[in-house]
């Protein structure tokens, strides 16, 4: 990444870190209705991504989406109003935190259901070439979802139609509490998620999730082949969720050696750490994006707390379209 | 005006489509080369597109994944598409059911109504071929039962062609439900464009004494039993729901209003199929008017069986039909 674009991709990281760890403090205060799945430590991967991406492209997220929202260009007000509940919201609260989208800002949609965004991605890109549009569809999901059959069918389709999809694995080592050394085949032995991709004939690459200048690489080479009508790519990001599966999970799992390990690499700080030693900006622009941004998530939380609840009249529209 | 079959009346509904509207394209197992398995698409694949894989645009020969056909359409019609996808028979629907059930019926409410899924999912049902308890099955309760899905099910060739062109041109997921056992008959179906109303069910034949309401190939099993129970003095009305959701309670409830008597019949098996929802909402709306307990005439809550031995026992027929109206005409 040039020096601009990663004091960018450093403060979208930021606002990312700070809209998640705002929202688990509201949750823990009974203010946020549902149930809340953090992306804490794995900014990187949803910024690496989408920093290779036009406001154009489409992305499919999963249940632990707000990372790749607000790299997409989410606006973390709506997005917040969203967790609330509140008729100001992304989806007028009727669909809250897993199922936040907006069509105009390249959100096919975060998803309740792990694995379900493969095949919906995929129509998506089969759309950008069936109306030969310059356009890209990226799916986010994790190792769990590689071992559903969405994984299978929508890898086998894109690639079979060549289709302008990148797929991106974001391997926290954990489906909730499994191991995926225990129920991924290959991973005990070493192998990886995007080793699957020989299967398929397309490119498997493995990059290290907790490293935004190599994920935007990948990214940018997986994009561009999409863009020149070669087919998809599947990109596994090795990464770590700092934090339960949900606000709440005990995470009694993961040792505390293992704990330790991967919060030295917090991805944040490493690129806070680039910044300063390319001499791109001084401590106290760090300083000052954080204060920026705290301000704009208090504003967000304000907004959002201030803002109605949907009429009860609502319930019952936006079933079916006219 | 054209006498054509059932098939042929799905063709040219697809035909007409696919040269009105540049976003609508056919995608499933065998859809292309092969124009479907009962040769409802044959000829599409060559008038379109006539290639193969990843070269083909209109006409999409897929693998054999429902999981993808069904789930790439939320996609492809969330960001603009109209797909028609084909599950070749219906009980194949089980392996993609997260896609109808959680992906195109939900994705408009979750997003607040900004975006639409225009798709139709088009497939095959019933029984009476000797399938077995894996290609018999006649599911419509099971995507009725999804809100944001309509389901239609066609008894005769112009409802087909009007309902299909409804289908395609309806802005929400729309299961079209096609009895194998109804592809090869002949009908009148109006020729270029025709458009059947989703949500109107048809009154077949006017009646006094008893409401039978039926759907899909059921419709021609409850005609010939109100033929037989005319002969002995019996005046049935037969209604084709055509649409199973949304169901057209006002023309259901007019006609148990007139004659006080209901007998639901349907292919699907009995616990929880469709017929309980019509009996419910009877039950609730004009319970006043009834004279006799509501009567269901279906498959009983068991797996198609293979011998024609027991799967003549196991469907319901005109004469099952007959006997239960008797019953309630006592």
């Amino acid at each position: 990444m040039e020096n601009v674009q990663l004091l960018e991709a450093y403060k979208r990281m930021v606002l990312i870190r700070k809209f998640e760890l705002k929202a688990k403090k509201l949750f823990e205060a009974n203010k946020l209705p549902g149930f809340l799945h953090l992306y804490v430590g794995e900014e990187a991967v949803a910024v690496g991504v989408c920093s290779a991406l036009r406001v154009t492209d489409q992305i499919t997220s999963t249940h632990r989406g707000h990372g790749h929202l607000i790299a997409k260009g989410g606006d973390v007000k709506k997005m917040m109003a969203e967790l609330f509940g509140k008729a100001t919201g992304y989806c007028k609260g009727q669909g809250g935190s897993i199922h936040i989208s907006d069509y105009n800002t390249g959100i096919l949609g975060a998803n309740g259901i792990v694995g379900a965004g493969l095949p919906i991605a995929t129509g998506a890109a089969f759309a950008f070439k069936y109306k030969n549009e310059d356009k890209v569809a990226v799916c986010f999901f994790g190792d769990g979802a590689s071992n559903r059959g969405t994984f299978h069918e929508s890898l086998n389709m894109a690639a079979a139609f060549k289709l302008p999809v990148v797929f991106v694995c974001e391997n926290n080592l954990y489906g909730i509490s499994v191991d995926a050394r225990y129920v991924a085949a290959g991973v005990v032995n070493g192998k990886n998620i995007a080793d699957r991709a020989v299967g398929y004939d397309i490119p498997g690459v493995v990059v290290d999730g907790n490293d935004v200048n190599a994920v935007y690489e990948a990214a940018c080479v997986a994009v561009a082949r999409a863009r020149a009508g070669e087919g998809p790519t599947l990109i596994e990001c090795k990464t770590w969720r700092q934090l339960g599966h949900y606000v709440g999970d005990p995470d009694n799992y993961r040792t505390d050696e293992e704990k330790a390990a991967w919060l030295q690499r917090d991805p944040i700080k490493a690129v806070g750490t680039q910044l300063l030693e390319k001499g791109v900006c001084s401590q106290e622009d760090l300083d000052k994006i954080a204060a920026d941004t705290d301000a704009l998530i208090e504003d967000a939380v304000a907004e959002a707390e201030a803002a109605p609840y949907p009429d009860a009249s609502a319930l019952l529209t936006d079933i079916y379209a006219e | 005006m054209s006498k054509i079959t059932f098939g042929r009346a799905i063709h040219d509904a697809l035909q007409f489509e696919m040269n009105r509207c540049p976003e609508v394209y056919l995608a499933g197992e065998d859809v292309g080369f092969r124009g479907g398995d009962f040769g409802e698409d044959m000829g599409l694949w060559a008038e379109f597109d006539g290639k193969h894989g990843a070269e083909s645009r209109r006409v999409v020969d897929t693998a054999i994944s429902e999981t993808a056909i069904i789930g790439h359409a939320v996609g492809a019609a969330a960001c603009g598409l109209r797909p028609v996808v084909e599950i070749m028979h219906m009980d194949f629907m089980g392996v993609a059911m997260d896609e109808i059930l959680n992906q195109a019926g939900k994705m408009r409410y979750m997003n607040g109504g900004k975006l639409q899924v225009p798709m139709v999912i088009k497939t095959t049902a019933g029984g009476g071929v000797g399938a077995a308890a894996q290609h018999s099955q006649t599911l419509e309760a099971f995507v009725a039962h999804t809100p944001g899905v309509k389901v239609v099910m066609p008894s005769n060739p112009a409802d087909a062609k009007g309902l299909l062109i409804s289908a395609i041109r309806d802005n929400n997921p729309v299961v079209f439900i096609s009895h194998k056992l109804l592809m090869a008959g002949k009908g009148e179906v109006p020729d270029g464009e025709y458009v059947v109303p989703i949500g109107k069910a048809n009154v077949c034949r006017e009646g006094k004494d008893v409401t039978i309401i039926s759907w899909s190939k059921m419709v021609k099993d409850a005609m010939q039993a109100a033929e037989e129970l005319e002969d002995e003095g019996i005046d049935a009305e037969v209604i084709d729901l055509r649409t199973i959701k949304p169901l057209d309670e006002m023309t259901v409830l007019d006609s148990v209003r007139k004659t006080g008597r209901l007998v639901i019949v349907h292919e699907a098996t009995r616990v929880c199929g469709f017929g309980a929802e019509v009996a419910a909402v009877v039950a609730e709306k004009a319970f006043d008017a009834l004279k006799a307990p509501i009567q269901r005439v279906t498959a009983p809550d068991c797996p198609s069986p293979f011998t024609p031995a027991l799967e003549v026992e196991y469907l319901p027929n005109a004469a099952k039909v007959v006997a239960a109206v008797k019953k309630i005409m006592k």
